[in-house]
């Protein structure tokens, strides 16, 4: 107790110096579980997939289509039990920057596939009745305050025209993981559009989901998939829905590299400065130092002091970093909206926020330590600091 | 007012150089990331804007924000064609093209992971309106064959894309016959064959998009005016150049708020290194302060001093995050435009312009860093700094 | 000769908690151009707080010092400043030389408070150290140099810019009895050839005695000044 109070009032003894680098600290670390919680989210599509859902695709790629026809074959493949299609709307909520993501899709076969989706059964079957209607999760309707029964516009950019539909349904997600940022709106309404506005483009399908028995049957169900419609019009690429949410991180991976880089770079300046910190502690100690040696105190004792005080310092700064990247994430979300579906910090990143804040408090004491540890008494002594 | 020597200020932070080397190496990982940041930004603008040329139009369908989502018919393209404004080229034809734009899936040579890359289906008029592309290695594919070429990011970039290589795609093995240097613009990442045998080969009745030349840019007005006039075209015409402006919109605003603002984070930090080492060198030399204010060295002179020590410290720290920036410029990058939804390969440009900004960026940190300790070693009296001393 | 410094009624004292701490009661004190006086005391008596007053970089609580005829204690901070720029030397105990500049550059320190040119200034510095004999030693750092001879380019830089009045402040307190012998050389020196008055704070009896005066201080007063006569057994 007495060594933790030595260490306390030791560190706090140039109060501005101290305050001053756990500043630093604090900043690097909340920034640092900042980035890799931005990081989480980018992968938090893989996250929320499930390992019995299968996306098929064109094999060309995503902007491609398949055939509504496909359905039957699917159906008929072994391994697999349900059959779903979804088409990537792409509308405009009023301005771009309200991005969220829109799907056609046929909800007697798609909810079915995403049971985590919890619907009231009330509202689900008002979604199902109005095939103008929407489902939407609770996310979304609360960040634009909507109520059921509320119109939505959209303005299409692959499907041209303003559309307009009403919602009908909200989902909450079983889990924090669960994605409730989506709208989904009937695919054959969709469809009966196309096909009188422009019919070469009805009966198109965006991708195939396909719901799997057994999960390790995944691999062998794909490829089955995928050699059934090999060498025909439109050929197909089967992958589980992990992959698929995976393959689109990977488009970004450039700035997810960077991003991550970043993150290191933080925490070596924030060394760089409690390096900097700790050696001018140990300079202006060395008189001490010294005269504590020759009292009698071991070298390792004079080390001990050293390390102690960079680690409390590091801890305090560490600890405190921590709690601010909690509010920080809540207010980095809500700015970014329905950008990052799940904006989480995790369990991890606060461990490792915490041994970045101890590793760059070992790392700081480490030189001046192994300096203080060799110091000549008679040296020490003498120096006049 | 007389000012303390330069070789004094110069000279204290080479003595005490570990503490030097700390802080500046800070603020050089700061201005890095700033720089960098910003030639990024800079080099996607570059690029996409490098693509458009000032006399092109580019007409799309109405409310199609990028070429995939937008769809032209046959008769309107022919409709277009017959515009007034477009120009013709040495043969008597009208400079005009229909393009039939989509995306294929081929694996990155970095990583092998699948990117969508763009096919475009043109001609060779389509060439002609792109005067900054030209066929370095190889030949134009020849109209009407599964003949391909590629833009020199896309060949460096992905997997088995070189001369007399075959790629397969849309049930047919497409031939590579040459190689296109686009001048560093967004058609360094495409692949072009000729416009029929895409639409054949994709099963579409329509293009993407059309693009032309007019005989003259400022006609550009009277042009749109007459497409905006046709009922039969619900088409919408840009100048090439703010098209490829919007294009690049999204991701380049996206890539600078998240990097400015890690640099401002980081900045904190580098400000808090500085500080505290400002704070330790006006410790450390009290007694010298004492001195020089006993022998007739003003207050504004101290100040002045060690505002100069922090503005020197933060200024090497600047060069070198500068010159570490720099060095990216040798870096090629691509990433997946949001907008386009396809792959775009640029470089890292720095301009004057970007300097000049960095080493704003951290002289500005040396002002805010070491003003406070600058001040506090002015206010001291004489004599209390000849006793600590 | 005549009087160079006239202290009047000069008091000073500090503020400290609450409390009001005298240290310098009621003195007044000449002294001639051209004298070397010692001041000497225990520790506590004041000494050098009058020591600082004369120099010029404390202000006194009350009561006037009169150096040249400039009554110091009415000027400005700024005036202070130029004042003793151009007419005081100061000589540290522990020399007080700037460690990252040479011997040279730290002789021409006050000159640069000057409006001589690079050429002057030059010249002078070369002289200075000349005088006190370190010129091969102009290239060198303070850490290069023995206590003595920094010391030595401490009287250089206290003399260059040829101020009226030379405070010393313990100058052989650091220095082993030979090197302090030729410091004080040097010093007599100053007084008889080059006409310099010397203020002297002292706990060494060998430096004292080379003054020609020596004044006693306790507790904030004068006490018995001991003069040329008497002492010197």
């Amino acid at each position: 107790m007495f060594m933790f109070r030595l260490l306390l009032k030791n560190a706090f003894r140039h109060k501005l110096r101290t305050l001053l680098t756990m500043v630093g600290l604090v900043v690097a670390i909340s920034a640092f579980g900042l980035l890799r919680t931005i990081v989480d989210a980018w992968y938090a599509g893989v996250e929320g997939s499930s390992s019995t859902r299968l996306i098929t695709r064109s094999n060309i790629s995503l902007t491609f289509a398949l055939p509504l026809n496909y359905i039957q074959r699917l159906r008929a493949v072994e391994g697999v039990t349900q059959v779903s299609w979804s088409n990537w709307f792409g509308g405009v909520y009023i301005t771009e920057r309200n991005f969220f993501p829109q799907f056609a899709v046929d909800p007697a076969t798609y909810l079915p596939l995403y049971p985590e989706y919890k619907i009231d059964e009330a509202q689900k079957l008002a979604f199902l009745r109005d095939r103008q209607g929407v489902l939407v999760g609770r996310k979304l309707a609360d960040k634009f305050g909507w109520k059921l029964g509320d119109p939505i516009p959209l303005r299409g950019t692959i499907y041209p025209g303003t559309w307009t539909f009403t919602l009908r349904a909200i989902w909450d997600g079983a889990d924090a993981k669960t994605d409730e940022s989506q709208l989904l709106m009937h695919w054959s309404y969709l469809n009966e559009s196309v096909r009188q506005r422009a019919p070469g483009r009805a009966d198109a399908v965006g991708v195939y989901i396909l719901g799997i028995d057994e999960p390790n049957n995944a691999a062998m169900v794909s490829q089955r998939v995928d050699k059934l419609f090999a060498n025909s019009l439109a050929e197909t690429m089967t992958e589980t829905e992990a992959a698929f949410q995976l393959s689109f991180v990977s488009m970004s991976e450039a700035i997810l590299v960077a991003v991550q880089a970043v993150s290191l770079i933080i925490v070596m300046i924030i060394m760089a400065v409690m390096a900097n910190t700790m050696t001018m502690t140990a300079r202006e100690r060395l008189a001490e130092y010294a005269t504590l040696k020759a009292l009698g105190f071991s070298p390792g004792f004079v080390v001990r002091l050293l390390f102690g005080e960079s680690l409390l310092i590091a801890a305090i700064g560490g600890v405190a970093g921590l709690l601010l990247t909690i509010p920080l994430a809540a207010a980095f979300r809500s700015a970014v909206g329905t950008l990052f579906p799940v904006f989480q910090v995790s369990t991890l990143t606060m461990a490792l926020q915490l041994a970045a804040a101890l590793g760059v408090g070992a790392v700081a004491a480490a030189w001046p330590a192994w300096r203080m540890s060799r110091i000549d008494i008679v040296a020490g002594l003498r120096h006049v600091g | 007012m007389a000012a303390v020597p330069f070789s004094y200020i110069a000279r204290n932070l080479w003595v005490r150089r570990v503490t030097t080397a700390l802080t500046a190496g800070g603020m050089a990982l700061v201005v890095y990331v700033f720089a960098t940041v910003l030639m990024m930004s800079e080099g996607i603008r570059s690029t996409l804007v490098a693509t458009g040329q000032p006399d092109n139009v580019m007409v799309l369908r109405k409310g199609a924000n990028a070429e995939i989502n937008s769809g032209i018919e046959r008769r309107q393209a022919n409709i277009l064609s017959t515009l007034p404004g477009v120009a013709a080229d040495a043969q008597g034809r009208p400079l005009i093209s229909a393009e039939p734009v989509v995306l294929i899936s081929l694996p990155k040579r970095s990583n092998g992971k699948p990117s969508n890359v763009t096919v475009r289906g043109t001609s060779e008029l389509g060439l002609q309106l792109r005067p900054g592309a030209r066929i370095v290695e190889g030949r134009m594919f020849r109209p009407g064959t599964s003949e391909i070429v590629v833009g020199q990011a896309t060949a460096a970039g992905f997997a088995g894309i070189d001369i007399g290589a075959s790629l397969r795609f849309a049930g047919r093995e497409w031939l590579i016959v040459g190689r296109i240097d686009a001048g560093r613009s967004g058609f360094d990442s495409e692949i072009w064959g000729d416009a029929e045998q895409m639409l054949q080969a994709f099963r579409r009745q329509a293009y993407s998009i059309v693009v032309f030349r007019l005989t003259e840019p400022g006609l550009f007005e009277a042009t749109q005016a007459l497409i905006d006039a046709d009922p039969r075209l619900a088409l919408e015409a840009k100048p090439e150049v703010r098209f490829y402006a919007e294009q690049s919109e999204a991701l380049a605003t996206f890539i600078n708020i998240l990097g400015l603002s890690l640099a401002v984070i980081f900045s904190i930090g580098a400000v808090v290194g500085a500080m505290i080492t400002m704070f330790a060198a006006v410790a450390s030399r009290i007694g010298e302060i004492g001195t020089l204010r006993a022998l007739g060295f003003r207050r504004g002179a101290v100040l002045a001093a060690f505002m100069a020590e922090s503005l020197l410290l933060s200024a090497v720290g600047g060069v070198l995050g500068l010159a570490a920036a720099s060095v990216m410029q040798t870096v090629n990058v691509s990433t997946t435009n949001f907008q386009t939804f396809a792959e775009l390969a640029f470089k890292f440009v720095l301009t004057p312009q970007i300097a000049v900004q960095a080493l704003v960026f951290a002289l500005a940190m040396g002002v805010v860093g070491g003003f406070i300790p600058a001040w506090r070693a002015a206010r001291l009296e004489i004599v209390e700094c000849l006793r600590a001393a | 000769m005549t009087a160079l410094i006239r202290i009047s009624h000069l008091s000073k004292g500090y503020v400290r908690g609450g409390q009001a701490i005298p240290v310098l009661l009621d003195i007044d004190l000449e002294v001639a151009r051209g004298e070397f006086i010692a001041l000497m005391g225990p520790s506590g008596s004041g000494k050098s707080t009058l020591l600082n007053l004369i120099a010029g970089i404390d202000k006194p609580s009350a009561g006037t010092i009169a150096i040249d005829g400039v009554d110091i204690a009415g000027l400005s901070e700024g005036e202070l400043a130029d004042w003793r720029a151009a007419n005081v030397g100061f000589i540290f105990q522990f020399y007080n030389l700037l460690p990252v500049l040479s011997a040279f550059d730290n002789v021409e320190l006050p000159l640069l408070l000057t409006n001589l040119s690079s050429r002057e200034r030059h010249d002078r510095v070369a002289a200075m150290l000349g005088l006190v004999g370190l010129t091969d030693r102009a290239d060198h750092y303070p850490s290069e140099l023995s206590g003595g001879q920094q010391q030595r380019v401490a009287i250089a830089r206290a003399l260059v810019t040829d101020p009226v009045l030379i405070v010393a402040d313990e100058p052989t307190g650091d220095l082993d009895r030979t090197t302090g012998e030729e410091v004080l050389s040097l010093l007599d020196q100053l007084v008889h050839e080059l006409g310099k008055t010397i203020v002297m704070v002292t706990h060494d009896p060998k430096a004292a005695a080379r003054a020609g005066r020596m004044v006693h201080l306790e507790k904030g007063v004068l006490v018995d000044e001991v003069p040329e006569t008497i002492r010197g057994a």
